[in-house]
């Protein structure tokens, strides 16, 4: 019994000393991004490899969940005889929740893993301790320019989703089902009003600080993972656990995010 | 410590440091004499790199104090730290050069980020450290590149680019033959003679090390068995130090073979 009592004490400890940690780790990463100099050349880099490089899955993702929610909105509307509202119905879910969401998950898959694993690897290899033993604040160095270009990749991205998925539904509901052109463009412009849009961009924002958040610190910290998550494992895992870890934050964050601005 | 007038470069007073429960260092006492070579060693998994990762800042003692250069390492809060940092370098056991920079790039990196210096005297800085290393004609090359001596020589320009007054090297020959040991240890020597800085090696290939160092610390049982000239120490009557010179002198007798193996034609 006592055992037991210890161990979630213990468990306890561990939980309350991680979210510490990485409080500290935000409050470092954001300070670091607000102090000169600024890395313009590293944060160009990171934009390429996190924007750039997500371009492509984030058009074919788009595309996609625009056409089945083309396909599923116009049979479901025909219920109601409502198939000139598809227009709306599209533009709504992709701006105000499916656009931020997915182009979230699409970036965790992609660059999520990579950051944390990346950061991982330069932990295992003492490469951290070296930027430190050359007075080079890792924080400044490493954190700053990823976290600079999540912000900037993210909305843009979720903006291309938003915009390649409308393409999506009008490419199934007005070419393949016949809806008119008119109604569905209408519908979409009547229907969306900046808030949508505004909701959007929050979310993307701040979906793409939970990311590189999370990424980065699970790989900083990759020494102070329980179970000596040390080594080629030790990075597997943490970066699994960073990619789940991410997804569902953004999950959480959605709904919280939605029933504020709603 | 023999030298009474020696200043001193590094002290440790009564440090503690546990992981996981377990005691590693318990109650270190330890001095550091500036412009010296002080070796640290003792069996593995003793804490040696510990201790140095203490000096560096890098872990915090559960108990007592690291001064470095007079200044309280723990208690100057990030910033102190960084600027007593500029004062040191360091060979990492495993280099840690950066994969996806070049050579260039990686001596480079501690002038560059200074953010003080035009690219033509941080040239300068960079081939003069390489050509100090006898590395020449692989400015261009990326680590994955390099053989394990070559990295290391590369990590050894980039510990001393910024002209440090104190050189930490943790375990500088792991994973080198002979050969390639004697070389890292050859320009360990000329480039201490030259530049004069402080040294702190940890180490356990003993006794060849002993050549190169004023001072030998014995790390055993979470303690610091003697910090004494390498003479004084081979011949010291302390228990621990005892059996320690003994264990090693196998290895006097198994490093002269491997030399000669080294040698040996073909």
């Amino acid at each position: 019994m006592l055992g037991f009592i210890e161990k979630i004490g213990d468990y306890t400890l561990f939980r309350l000393h991680q979210t510490g940690r990485m409080g500290l780790f935000f409050s470092n990463c954001l300070a670091s991004i607000v102090t000169p100099p600024f890395q313009i050349f590293a944060v160009t880099r990171q934009i390429y490899f996190i924007g750039a490089r997500s371009v492509t899955v984030v058009l074919v993702t788009g595309l996609f969940t625009g056409m089945v929610l083309g396909l599923q909105g116009y049979h479901t509307l025909t219920r109601f005889h409502s198939e000139e509202l598809l227009g709306s119905v599209v533009a709504l879910s992709l701006i105000r929740e499916l656009g931020p969401v997915l182009t979230a998950l699409m970036v965790i898959g992609r660059a999520g893993s990579a950051i944390c694993a990346e950061i991982g690897i330069m932990r295992n290899s003492e490469q951290i301790d070296a930027l430190k033993c050359m007075a080079i604040d890792p924080y400044k160095y490493i954190m700053a320019p990823k976290i600079v270009a999540m912000l900037i990749s993210v909305p843009l991205l979720t903006a291309l989703f938003d915009v390649i998925g409308i393409f999506g539904g009008y490419l199934v509901g007005v070419i393949l089902l016949g809806v008119s052109e008119g109604a569905y463009i209408q519908g979409m412009y009547a229907s969306v009003a900046w808030d949508d849009v505004w909701m959007g961009l929050v979310k993307s924002v701040i979906f793409g600080l939970l990311m590189v958040g999370i990424s980065a610190a699970k790989g900083y910290y990759i020494h102070l993972e329980r179970n000596g998550a040390f080594g080629a494992e030790g990075v597997s895992r943490v970066t699994t656990d960073a990619v789940v870890a991410s997804s569902v934050a953004v999950l959480v964050w959605d709904y919280l995010i939605s029933a504020v601005l709603i | 410590m023999s030298e009474p007038q020696a200043k001193i470069a590094i002290e440790m007073i009564n440090v503690e440091k546990s992981f996981c429960g377990q005691k590693v260092l318990d109650g270190i006492q330890l001095s550091i004499v500036e412009g010296k070579t002080t070796i640290i060693t003792g069996a593995s998994g003793q804490g040696k790199s510990v201790i140095l990762k203490h000096m560096l800042g890098l872990i915090h003692p559960d108990k007592g104090v690291v001064r470095v250069l007079d200044q309280d390492i723990n208690s100057i809060g990030k910033k102190g730290r960084r600027s007593l940092r500029e004062h040191f370098g360091v060979l990492f056991q495993n280099v840690a050069l950066f994969d996806s920079m070049t050579v260039y790039e990686n001596v480079a990196l501690p002038l560059r980020e200074r953010g003080k210096l035009t690219e033509a005297v941080i040239r300068a800085n960079v081939e003069e450290k390489l050509l100090l290393m006898d590395l020449h004609d692989i400015n261009h090359k990326y680590p994955t590149q390099l053989s394990g001596g070559m990295k290391k020589r590369v990590g050894l320009a980039r510990a001393l680019v910024l002209n440090p007054s104190i050189v930490f090297f943790d375990e500088p020959t792991t994973g080198l033959d002979v050969h390639r040991s004697n070389e890292i240890y050859r320009l360990f020597y000329r480039t201490q003679q030259e530049l004069g800085y402080t040294a702190i090696i940890v180490s356990h290939d003993v006794p060849r090390i002993f050549k190169l160092s004023d001072y030998v610390a014995l790390l055993a049982d979470g303690k610091i068995q003697g910090c004494i000239p390498p003479n004084e120490f081979q011949r010291s009557k302390n228990p621990k130090i005892r059996a320690f010179v003994e264990t090693t002198m196998g290895s006097i007798y198994l490093s002269e073979q491997e030399e000669q193996s080294f040698h040996a034609p073909n």
